[in-house]
């Protein structure tokens, strides 16, 4: 296979043609942001940093951080940087109520988005002669809609499935022999698995596949690869900075290239806010430089992760990330949705049960298995099942609202969910990722 | 005439229903009648025995989740349409019976049936009404 590219210019810029772009991108949507988002002038006020401060990207760690608490507060608009006419769609973050975040898009934003996932199909080998199957959620979720626009951009036939639905999902993958799969790992294995049982592994078509949204181990991509045999991709991104193809991985398969004319990545200390150099893990902080609705700078992202910038094999520049290796806040994700833990203990104090209460992750054939063990108190109590299971059940449904996607809850005695010494220990994450 | 019944609840683990009967073992508690209900996530053993306050007290102090509830005893002759009878007569009075369990009587020739329904009061009426045997508490715990 030649070196194949999307944006060529971009994707393979010299040192000194990308840093004299991302100079002047930074220093106009500096200001852009400054001079029209109330909110975030007042940070740089508090901060002592001015537009004209900021010459290079050189100066970029004068900026103050962004994180998702600023644009919580700030929800719905606070952090819109345009008029309303000019914008002309909203994505949400995945985890739900509590932390909801609102992105917003103007044309031109939606336009690099789906060029940076086009990046990404093609450097997974995609071109107008493919046929790709996106299997990500579509709707507020930003998996669907992103690759659904590389893949346009691409020139591929695409196949919005969305996500559910597997008998569907593997006869359209059959009948128009889908080249590219893009979905979260997990749906990839469960598909793959789907397959197998169905006796329709050797009528696929697939080669490569674009997986993101979740953690997912070497291992687990050895799988996936055997399983559908076909060559496997991550990728990155998150809603707040447009979506996925923020950075997306190469044949070399060794970090994902970030697309820095578009975003500029630090590695900070997430307890001083110190930049870090090149190599050393740290929190991972994105600033937008060409999207204009919602121009996010210095947003820290929570994701610990590596930022290294060797040579690589596919000919391209961008920096290189490696896969987040956890978080710096207390953010879980499961089965690619993002989950507090505050999230569920504020709906067992709207219950009525005891807010000592356990999450226990794991990952049994690739996909995650999510229990919350929960403490019973007598109130909740009777000699009749169906009372107790009625009440159980009005449980798991608020859990569900409140995090969109469904645990399994076990009812447990009164105290008999250990209580460490000093910080309770909330999450048991038994994944090997 | 309605007795006391124990529930305790039962996490659905290796080993939680032997903690329960051991913990009652301890505070010589005798268990005249016993039924457990199960779901897949849990169960909920149901109890008469014969120091309710004690079997109580021990459970709470061992960190199970227990309540207390009214149940019926009743007494019928220990013969095919035994049961049958007692609740015919309940059918037809259209009071609806939740659960029901037996247990070893001591009577000879009677046995004894454990019967939750909404209203004691009422099927008690019924019952006497009928000429069944109600069994009292110290019959059950003597």
């Amino acid at each position: 296979m030649g070196k194949m590219y999307y944006q060529e210019d971009m994707e393979t810029a010299s040192r000194e043609t990308m840093i004299k772009l991302q100079n002047e991108r930074l220093v106009k949507n500096v200001k852009h942001a400054y001079d029209n988002i109330a909110a975030y002038r007042e940070k740089c006020k508090e901060t002592g940093v001015e537009p004209g401060d900021i010459k290079s990207i050189d100066d970029l760690h004068k900026l103050p951080f962004l994180s998702k608490d600023d644009l919580r507060d700030a929800y719905p608009y606070g952090y819109l940087a345009l008029p309303l006419e000019d914008v002309v769609r909203i994505q949400s973050t995945s985890g739900t109520t509590g932390k909801r975040v609102v992105a917003f898009y103007t044309q031109a934003d939606i336009d690099l988005w789906d060029e940076c996932c086009a990046r990404a199909i093609v450097a997974a080998g995609g071109t107008n002669k493919d046929v790709v199957h996106v299997s990500y959620g579509y709707g507020l979720f930003t998996g669907g809609p992103g690759l659904n626009g590389g893949s346009h951009k691409v020139g591929s036939l695409t196949l919005p499935m969305s996500s559910g639905n597997t008998e569907r999902q593997l006869q359209f993958m059959i009948d128009l022999e889908a080249t590219i799969l893009c979905c979260t790992p997990s749906y990839a294995a469960f598909l793959a698995e789907s397959l197998h049982s169905a006796g329709l592994r050797d009528q696929i078509k697939l080669k490569a596949g674009i997986f993101g949204a979740e953690a997912w181990s070497e291992e687990m991509r050895r799988d996936i690869e055997k399983n559908l045999g076909i060559k496997a991709y991550d990728i990155y991104g998150l809603t707040e900075t447009s979506g996925p193809g923020v950075s997306f991985e190469c044949e070399e398969q060794t970090g994902m290239h970030i697309n820095e004319d578009h975003f500029i990545p630090e590695i900070i200390d997430p307890d001083t806010g110190e930049v870090l150099p090149l190599g050393e893990k740290g929190e991972l902080v994105f600033s937008c430089i060409s999207k204009q609705a919602f121009p996010l700078l210095r947003y820290r992202t929570r994701d610990i992760c590596v930022l290294t910038r060797n040579e690589c094999s596919c000919g391209r520049t961008l920096i290189k990330m490696s896969k987040p290796m956890g978080r710096s806040d207390d953010m879980l994700i499961i089965r690619g949705v993002n989950v507090f833990p505050s999230q569920i203990e504020t709906v067992l104090m709207k219950e009525g049960y005891p807010a000592n209460y356990q999450i226990i992750l794991d990952r049994v054939n690739h996909t995650d298995t999510f229990e919350v063990q929960v403490e019973m108190t007598p109130e909740m109590f009777s000699d009749e099942v169906r009372i107790v299971a009625e009440k159980e059940k009005e449980l798991l449904t608020a859990l569900r609202a409140m995090l969109g996607i469904s645990p399994k809850v076990t009812l447990m005695n009164p105290r008999s969910i250990t209580r460490s010494e000093g910080k309770a220990v909330r999450v048991i994450d038994n994944r090997k990722i | 005439m309605s007795i006391n019944q124990i529930s305790v609840f039962v996490e659905n683990k290796p080993g939680k229903l032997a903690d329960i009967t051991e913990i009652l073992a301890k505070a010589e508690v005798d268990l005249r009648a016993m039924s457990i209900a199960d779901t897949q996530d849990f169960g909920i053993l149901r109890l008469i025995v014969d120091n309710p306050h004690a079997a109580l007290t021990a459970l709470r102090d061992n960190g199970c989740t227990v309540n207390v509830t009214s149940v019926l005893a009743v007494e019928m002759p220990d013969k095919p349409g035994g049961l049958a009878g007692v609740l015919r007569v309940l059918a037809d009075k259209n009071v609806n019976v939740e659960y029901l369990y037996a247990f070893i009587s001591r009577s000879k020739g009677n046995a004894y049936v454990i019967l939750r329904v909404e209203d004691n009061e009422e099927a008690m009426a019924v019952l006497k009404e009928a000429g069944i045997g109600i069994v009292t508490a110290e019959q059950i715990y003597s």
